[in-house]
């Protein structure tokens, strides 16, 4: 099952790398939704609750684009029968693909979130680290997840594009709920990360379940 | 709060069951409607097998 | 076959119910806070309870349609999550009403049940368009039942998550589902509970009835047109 994992992963990264298709939309997308905020909130800096939940926001619905596009290759090219042939096992196509969205969403990250810093970042973003990590760790574990279930969910029906967003977004609210209360205290003047416990505790909870659910519940989907 | 004197209070009281109540009638009217579908299609069975 | 026991269930869901709304109207004291208001709650929150359980069913039968391939469990699932959403419908009009009469506004973000209802809500919307945009009635029923049990266990977890956010922002002030109710108030609100409960089961019933004639009637149908 490793093995099968480790295949279908590579060729979702191969293809990634050479079309460069969903991690630079992401980040285009993060981007101009923070200049959006700018100009709709009409703030120059945010600190506190406000920098959290734009930031977070700002990154949920980026993972909604890398999650409509996650089995895109599959769909576009007729690979999709491919795999249903051939003996794969359903796990190993839920963890190479779950485990594809941590990527891109790892690397999203590592340019939005210090863009955030640069643009609407009142406080530092120094004084975020190490908490911040934890946070996103943990975070982009829930999000691949549940994001590579929703997207299998959404593969074969007919109006994925507009399933995708409506289905993940409900299903991410306590990963929203849990990052932006953990991030609240880190993002401002005074920084000192209270209650990051309970919230990470809650992330765990959460990531726990539907991994667990999402492997158990895998096998019946995409299967012919 | 300060609780709402008595006749403003049961505007939203009545409000609120008249909801559930209708919610329920709504419901069974569709049920029903569907019923009488299912009656409809049965005769017209009934009746194109009697022609043969 | 769905609808054994159906009208004796029936009678008992219409006893129940008149006498939760005898007793609500007549037997359960004015709350000292509330006045009048609080009568809403005899209606609004075992709604929401049993519209919850209704989702978390929805999920368990799911889970054995998936494991037995038996399209029956399947229908049981629809037409729960089917009722739960218009019961949901329900939960949020009252809710409304309760927090205008209460706050004066037609939404509050202070009451975690209410809110984490509203998501949960929005969530099992989504039921519909998923199941409909599926052709392949083998595949929409595998889908429905993946989707039915992922939601089903979101339902606790949102809850857990919008329970821990507003306790730091709001202190829970409409903590009526607490069992901390005087000795009148909850019977009432216990008769009240067991009648949306029978009311559910019973729809249930029902609807399970009509959609499963309605099925047999096609399969009659096209056995008739192929006949002749």
């Amino acid at each position: 099952m490793i093995a099968a994992a480790r295949t279908i992963l590579r060729k979702d990264l191969l293809i990634e790398l050479r079309t460069k298709e969903s991690v630079p939309a992401m980040v285009l997308f993060s981007i101009t939704v923070y200049v959006l905020f700018h100009f709709g909130l009409d703030r120059d800096s945010l600190d506190g609750e406000l920098a959290s939940g734009v930031l977070w926001v700002t990154l949920l619905l980026a993972a909604v684009i890398g999650v409509s596009r996650l089995f895109a290759a599959e769909r576009e090219q007729g690979g999709i029968d491919g795999l249903l042939l051939s003996p794969v096992d359903r796990t190993a196509l839920f963890v190479a693909k779950a485990v594809a969205l941590f990527l891109f969403l790892t690397a999203v990250e590592l340019v939005a979130v210090p863009a955030f810093g640069l643009l609407l970042l009142g406080p530092g973003l120094g004084a975020a680290f190490p908490e911040l990590l934890a946070v996103l760790a943990l975070g982009n574990l829930g999000v691949a997840a549940v994001g590579a279930l929703v997207s299998a969910l959404a593969a074969e029906t007919r109006a994925h594009e507009l399933i995708v967003p409506i289905l993940l977004l409900p299903l991410l609210v306590p990963v929203l709920i849990a990052c932006a209360q953990a991030t609240e205290p880190l993002f401002r003047q005074e920084a000192g990360p209270e209650d990051l416990g309970r919230w990470l505790g809650l992330l765990s909870l959460y990531d726990v379940v539907f991994v667990l659910l999402s492997v158990a519940v895998f096998d019946f989907l995409l299967e012919d | 709060m300060p609780a709402l004197p008595l006749d403003e209070a049961g505007k939203y009281v009545a409000g609120a069951y008249v909801v559930f109540v209708a919610l329920i009638l709504v419901y069974v009217a569709i049920i029903g409607a569907k019923i009488a579908r299912i009656e409809r299609d049965v005769s017209a069975i009934v009746d194109a097998e009697e022609d043969e | 076959m769905y609808s054994k026991g159906l009208a004796p269930l029936a009678a008992a869901t219409a006893v129940t119910i008149t006498t939760a709304f005898a007793l609500v109207f007549f037997y359960a004291p004015n709350d000292a806070d509330q006045g009048f208001i609080q009568k809403i709650f005899y209606v609004h929150v075992p709604m929401a309870i049993v519209a919850l359980c209704g989702f978390v069913a929805g999920g368990i039968f799911a889970i054995k349609h998936l494991r037995s391939g038996d399209s029956s469990w399947d229908l049981r699932s629809y037409v729960a999550i089917h009722l739960s959403i218009i019961l949901g419908v329900g939960v949020l009009a009252t809710g409304a009403i309760w927090a205008k009469a209460s706050w004066g506004h037609w939404w509050v973000w202070d009451e975690p049940v209410l809110v984490s209802f509203l998501v949960v809500f929005l969530l099992y919307c989504v039921y519909y368009p998923l199941r409909f945009s599926i052709e392949d009635p083998g595949r929409q029923a595998r889908y429905s039942s993946v989707f039915a049990i992922a939601a089903g266990a979101f339902v606790p977890l949102n809850f857990i998550a919008v329970r821990m956010a507003e306790s730091f922002t709001h202190p829970r002030v409409l903590s009526q589902t607490g069992g901390d109710l005087p000795g009148d108030m909850r019977l009432t609100f216990l008769v009240s509970l067991l009648g949306m409960a029978l009311l559910f089961v019973t729809l249930w019933k029902l609807e399970l009835t009509a959609k499963h004639a309605s099925m047999q009637l096609k399969k009659l149908r096209n056995r008739a047109r192929v006949a002749a």
